[in-house]
């Protein structure tokens, strides 16, 4: 597919710069190449391109006044509205002028704007406690529409600012994204409510976790290295947090729940404040008070009360322990 | 004089401005600015102490294990905790492919494409660097891209994803590995070690490390065509790198990589001669940053912006050990730590330009043999973490090296919440502000002396030997 060239600039705002580090453990073995063969070229990255100082100011200067077209505007990192709505906890080096200011006038003049990252489209980490920069997302702030774009912004376009949340995201997440909207595969039916890309917030992390059999069975682990499921006692929110981690791996054939942790719902706006500490499971007479999205509360009583009356011993003694202290019996028979 | 702002200075991690006073071409004073403050250590205060684990990797995208690896032991320290063989092993693995896999990314994506520039067309070199390591463009980070994917991918099995884990825990590793994770792990390194060995070194990690002298490098160098590390020795000799970015001359290094006694990396402070680190020694002195208070050690220290505050011109505080600043880094560890080549490569031309690079891809030939044999070390079945109970009133300390240098973590648990949580960063020490008494920090004096003009990119390379990381600097 010969496209016309289109063009990508990356901001870093308030965040940590892991959304690019993340973007370069990209399983495509030449993303740039990839992202070139679909017309996008990266006019300005600051981690990656030559321009510096001036030449970089000169280059968002002719962006943001229109003399050069801006295709794709991607954000990494929150908006630092602060202090007193100053903007002053980031200014954009070399420029005097606060990143929140950059970003509004480039957003003004891009055909499509993404939030790389829950800190870009949230707020996320940055924002939590007494959130002390006064962080926000592009057009969240937190769960509440607005931020620093306001709820009604639409990008040339015609789309809002896509959501491309996590902490970080993921790289075929950005990657894919990118190459759908290069390729004129990508419209507004193919937002979340939240304004996430669908093809991974239509799916939940538990969906392919490798801890299903002990989910199924309710045999929980009770502390870190444990094999059990993460969700009754370690905090784990993959049977409600948006994304594809466990279909999708990371860095190869990880993800949280493989690597020992609970899923802390970095996909969703608030994440960073659960009102609970992140190890622990918040618990109402001894039930979880998360409890999987779409399942009614009885039924989930009914269902866990069963299954943990029949866990098998295998189950049950490999959930507390760092590796299989009960393997599965080899049948004799043939399976049938 | 003139002044010259220089920024947005790219191709560092995070945000970065430096203003040069210049004076017949070269610098004579420079002011290393941090513009960007997040708050993570205003965050922290009143969070359970465990929720330092979800929230020090956040810090920085890039050193993201290093500052797990330091909330990790800072809150082991207070709950009284020590991690099984198995899980200082597997810690030390995740921590070691981070260190090691920035600085292939610092040398690949960061450092090597200014020489790139058009600014050097006339030199002979020029056509070559410009093919390996033109920005997004060049041959070598089409190759060193595919090979850090596959290096990395070894922290899908140890620690689940990267950036931002959550398997580092003060009692060791949440992620146990099996006998075939073993042999997956071992592969993946010889994969990376084949890599560096024919592409960066056209040699055996063990012939690099073994490199003893000046003398000996140039030797080296001189033997055969030595890959990339060849082509910066290249071009090192003729921009005379040697002579640029001249040090401090004082280096600290906290030590790493912990052993079943003592530390792989000793930690020390070499400033003519080792000396003995004395971590109470540290201060951070507030005189030039937006920020309020007075000079405290970070166990006490506050962290208060004030953004309005005169003489400020930075969000970055000034850490000083016994009053005077530190450069640290792969070259700071390997002075304290009493590496031949180091020691004789600062002997002759003090921390420079060219030492800096030297020490970072000599780092990636003396580590990676070890990690081969750590692999070897885990023993499946074994446990791998520890449990403990946090106390309602501790204090704790985390002292590690990032890629970039010394990293400490400093908490205080009162009615069994974060009280106090400070963070010192190595680039907040390389790239400190000037103190109290007006001493600059070490990249503001390595910069002095540093030519200045049209079509000169010299701040550029003294900048980037550091590997500056931004967002870890301020926090």
């Amino acid at each position: 597919m010969n496209k016309p060239t289109q063009n990508l600039v990356w901001l870093q705002s308030g965040g940590c710069g892991g959304c690019t580090l993340s973007l370069l453990c990209s399983g495509a073995n030449r993303l740039f190449d990839q992202l070139g063969d679909a017309g996008i070229r990266v006019l300005w990255h600051p981690a990656l391109s030559e321009q510096s100082g001036a030449e970089a100011r000169a280059l968002l200067e002719d962006c943001a006044e229109g003399r050069l077209p801006l295709d794709f505007l991607c954000i990494e990192g929150a908006l630092l509205r602060g202090p007193n709505g100053s903007g002053r906890f980031h200014v954009l080096s070399g420029t005097g002028k606060p990143m929140t200011e950059w970003v509004s006038r480039l957003a003004a003049r891009a055909r499509h704007v993404l939030a790389i990252g829950s800190c870009a489209a949230w707020g996320g980490v940055v924002a939590a406690s007494e959130n002390p920069t006064q962080a926000c997302g592009l057009q969240y702030d937190g769960e509440i529409p607005g931020g620093l774009l306001g709820a009604g912004w639409k990008g040339q376009g015609g789309l809002p600012v896509i959501n491309v949340a996590g902490c970080p995201s993921h790289p075929d997440w950005i990657s894919e994204t990118l190459l759908a909207l290069a390729h004129g595969q990508f419209a507004a039916p193919d937002l979340d409510t939240l304004n996430r890309p669908r093809f991974f917030a239509d799916h939940l992390v538990h969906h392919g976790c490798a801890r299903n059999e002990f989910y199924e069975f309710k045999a929980s682990a009770h502390k870190p290295s444990d094999l059990g499921c993460l969700m009754e006692n370690m905090g784990c929110k993959g049977t409600q947090a948006h994304a594809d981690c466990n279909l999708r791996p990371w860095n190869g054939n990880g993800s949280c729940t493989r690597g020992g942790f609970a899923c802390i719902s970095c996909t969703e706006p608030g994440f960073e404040e659960p009102g609970h500490p992140f190890h622990e499971t918040p618990k109402l007479a001894g039930i979880p008070i998360g409890l999987p999205t779409d399942m009614p509360k009885a039924w989930f009583v009914a269902l866990a009360a069963l299954s943990k009356s029949a866990t098998p011993k295998r189950v049950r003694e490999n959930a507390v322990a760092d590796h299989q202290v009960v393997v599965p019996a080899v049948k004799k028979t043939g399976l049938k | 004089m003139t002044r010259i702002i220089v920024g947005p200075f790219n191709r560092v991690e995070g945000d970065l401005e430096v203003t040069l006073d210049v004076e017949d071409g070269v610098v004579a004073a420079a002011h290393a600015g941090s513009p960007l403050y997040r708050g993570f250590e205003q965050i922290l205060r009143g969070k359970h102490p465990l929720d330092a684990l979800m929230f020090a990797p956040r810090v920085c995208g890039i050193c993201s294990v290093s500052q797990s690896m330091a909330a990790a032991a800072a809150l082991a320290d207070a709950m009284g905790l020590a991690a099984p063989p198995n899980g200082r092993i597997a810690r030390n693995l995740a921590h070691a492919v981070e260190n090691l896999a920035d600085h292939f990314t610092h040398f690949h994506l960061f450092f090597m494409p200014d020489f790139a520039r058009a600014e050097y067309a006339a030199r002979p070199w020029h056509a070559r660097a410009a093919a390996r390591f033109r920005a997004l463009k060049g041959s070598a980070s089409a190759e060193a891209m595919p090979a850090r994917t596959a290096f990395l991918s070894m922290l899908g099995t140890l620690a689940g994803k990267w950036p931002h884990t959550l398997s580092i825990q003060p009692g060791g590793s949440a992620r146990a590995i099996e006998a075939s994770e073993k042999i997956r792990l071992h592969a993946l390194l010889r994969d990376f070690r084949r890599h560096v060995e024919t592409t960066l070194f056209n040699d055996a990690l063990e012939a690099v490390a073994a490199l003893d002298s000046a003398a000996a490098l140039v030797r080296w160098a001189a033997e055969k065509p030595r890959g990339d590390f060849g082509l910066f020795l290249e071009i090192a000799d003729d921009l005379a790198l040697e002579q640029l970015g001249r040090g401090i001359g004082r280096f600290m290094s906290y030590g790493n990589y912990p052993q079943e006694r003592g530390l792989l990396l000793p930690n020390g402070v070499w400033d003519g001669r080792l000396r003995a680190l004395d971590a109470q020694a540290i201060s951070e002195d507030l005189s030039h940053a937006w920020m309020a208070g007075e000079t405290r050690h970070p166990a006490q220290g506050l962290t208060q912006p004030a953004d309005d505050k005169a003489g400020g011109y930075t969000w970055c505080k000034a850490p000083r050990l016994a009053g005077l600043p530190m450069e640290t880094g792969a070259l700071a560890r390997q002075m304290v730590a009493g590496h031949p080549l180091a020691r004789d490569l600062v002997l002759r031309g003090g921390g420079s330009v060219r030492s800096r690079v030297v020490a970072r891809l000599l780092e990636l030939a003396l580590i990676l043999p070890h990690m081969e044999q750590w692999v070897k070390q885990i023993v499946p079945g074994e446990p791998f973490c520890t449990q403990g109970e946090m106390p309602r009133e501790a204090a704790g300390v985390g002292l590690v090296e990032a890629a970039r240098g010394s990293l400490g973590h400093w908490i205080t648990v009162a009615g069994g919440r974060i009280a106090n949580y400070q963070i010192i960063s190595p680039t907040t020490w390389n790239f400190s502000p000037r103190d109290s008494d007006g001493t600059p920090g070490p990249l503001e004096q390595a910069l002095v002396g540093t030519p200045v003009g049209e079509g000169n990119v010299a701040v550029q390379h003294v900048v980037r030997s550091f590997d500056p990381c931004m967002v870890c600097t301020v926090h």
